[in-house]
């Protein structure tokens, strides 16, 4: 087994202008999802807005610069994530098409192999 | 004892043949894909010391193989330590004797994990043209007008993603097979038109790829038999490829349709093709494939370039355009609209085309155009056209071709 994080990301302003059905067909999408993967989801949160991100900057001298914000600015921005096992990419990928945020027209999951030692 | 050169033409036939079956059953022993090149490599420079002497096997494919998979244990029990670094191949299973039953299964599951969706199609292309159809890096590198080195470099990150992401070494299921194959089937495709029409260098056409996508294709009709896109593919290749020989002059010069000898194209492939096109259109129905080589079928069954059935070569257009939409295409069915219906309507049919950006650096665009003004003998524009058609061509032997037909309407010019 191969274990695979899902980074989910999206435009944080079209969540925020989520109605409070969206929210909730969210959550019970969130937990078909759980419930498809079962014993594969080894973890997973939901984030704080990009807005609470605090990103320290390596300057190659002794202290990091210290800024206010998400390390890479853009428009689409990390939303949460699971950490999965799965046994191979293909499984992996039906499984992150369950999530519920693929079923917006913004937004969308990376799933990014760990590496793993030995 | 065989003769040095018998060996060598057998170990060159085996590789154009047999080097996808004899690599594809090495990765599913060892499960790493550099690994497995360089053993099924090393059975081929061992072929050539060994058959010099004990003559060439039976079968010589099952010779390599397990000539491969051998070396490949043996690497794997004395470097374990070492190749740890990357993860294995997922497989469904290792096989363990030394001959399995199932050569075939391998071959599609290399082709199946080098054409896998989560890769680029460039990588596709590149690793399908390298590990399935057996071209070296430099080969490739060539034909798909990369510099070597940038093509070596997106080898190697397409097989570390093939590892570290884990695409398994597998046979897609039933459900996802009809798009798995589609993707499949482009890439063949790809790598065929690239060998038909080399896009730069001397060569009109790079026998290597041509052949390489024809037997790949031939050999995914035999491995998944009954899928009618497969036969389309392979009618279409056959079909255009049975023109090859006659696609240049003795002395080197382009030859289009209209003046090649139809009585030296391959009747045989010819025949072949027909009979794939009729199962193609049987099993499957239209499809962008048989489309197309019922359009090379339409040309084959023509005695003279005069005979050539312009209504039905334009009414295929019509439908291969809704199957497959493309400016490529519109193209091609604005020059069959031409030979139907005059240079002049030919000529209004590629008008909207002009302002298509994905036909900017297009040479067959200015080179339709500039052959209908010709035709109309408004040879001013004509020449201007044959301009743009030599300054975005790359390949000499069109090129030269373009430069006769500019002298030939700036002649006219007085």
């Amino acid at each position: 087994m191969a274990k695979y994080l899902f980074l989910i990301y999206g435009d944080e302003q079209a969540w925020e202008a989520e109605s409070e059905q969206d929210r909730a067909d969210k959550r019970a999408g969130h937990g078909a999802f759980a419930a498809a993967a079962g014993a594969a989801i080894a973890g997973g949160n939901e984030l704080l807005p990009a807005a609470t991100a605090t990103s320290l900057r390596g300057t190659g001298g002794e202290r990091p610069t210290v800024t206010d914000g998400p390390f890479l600015e853009s428009k689409e921005v990390l939303g949460g994530y699971y950490l999965v096992e799965a046994p191979d990419l293909d499984a992996a990928t039906t499984l992150a098409g369950k999530l519920p945020e693929l079923a917006a027209a913004h937004g969308g999951v990376e799933i990014r192999p760990i590496r793993t030692m030995g | 004892m065989t003769s040095e050169a018998e060996v060598g033409e057998a170990v060159a036939q085996a590789h154009r043949r047999e080097w996808a079956l004899v690599l594809a059953a090495t990765v599913r022993v060892v499960r790493d894909l550099d690994l497995a090149e360089e053993c099924a490599q090393e059975a081929y420079a061992q072929a050539l010391r060994t058959w010099a002497v004990s003559g060439v096997p039976e079968r010589p494919g099952a010779w390599l193989t397990t000539v491969a998979r051998n070396r490949g244990r043996d690497l794997l029990r004395r470097e374990s330590v070492l190749r740890s670094a990357l993860p294995l191949l997922v497989t469904d299973e290792v096989v363990a004797g030394p001959e399995p039953a199932e050569f075939d299964d391998d071959r599609l599951r290399l082709v199946f994990t080098c054409c896998h969706p989560a890769l680029s199609r460039d990588a596709q292309v590149a690793l399908t043209a390298r590990l399935v159809c057996g071209l070296s890096t430099v080969e490739v590198a060539r034909a798909f007008l990369v510099q070597e080195t940038a093509m070596a470099a997106r080898i190697t990150r397409a097989k570390k993603k093939i590892s570290g992401a884990r695409i398994p070494y597998r046979v897609p299921s039933a459900e996802d097979l009809p798009e798995r194959v589609g993707a499949v089937l482009e890439v063949v495709h790809l790598v065929f038109t690239t060998g038909h029409v080399a896009p730069v260098g001397a060569q009109l056409v790079r026998r290597d790829l041509v052949e390489g996508a024809v037997h790949l294709a031939r050999t995914l009709y035999q491995l998944l038999p009954g899928n009618g896109d497969v036969a389309g593919l392979l009618a279409l290749l056959l079909f255009t490829d049975a023109r090859r020989e006659t696609r240049l002059s003795g002395d080197g010069h382009l030859v289009l349709l209209d003046e090649q000898d139809r009585s030296r194209w391959d009747a045989g492939q010819i025949e072949e093709a027909a009979a794939l096109l009729a199962e193609s259109l049987r099993r499957a129905g239209p499809t962008r494939y048989s489309v197309q080589a019922a359009i090379a079928a339409v040309h084959a069954e023509a005695p003279t370039w005069a005979d050539t059935d312009w209504a039905e070569v334009s009414g295929l257009y019509d439908v291969l355009r809704r199957l497959w939409p493309s400016p490529v295409v519109e193209l091609n069915r604005a020059v069959a609209i031409g030979f139907r219906d005059g240079p002049a309507a030919g000529l209004a049919a590629l008008a909207p085309l002009l302002d298509e950006p994905a036909l900017g650096t297009y040479a067959y665009l200015s080179a339709a155009r500039a052959d209908f003004l010709r035709r109309l003998g408004r040879w001013a524009e004509a020449a201007t056209s044959y301009e743009e058609a030599l300054a975005l061509s790359g390949n000499e032997v069109e090129r030269a071709f373009l430069a006769g037909r500019l002298e030939e309407v700036a002649g006219r010019l007085g």
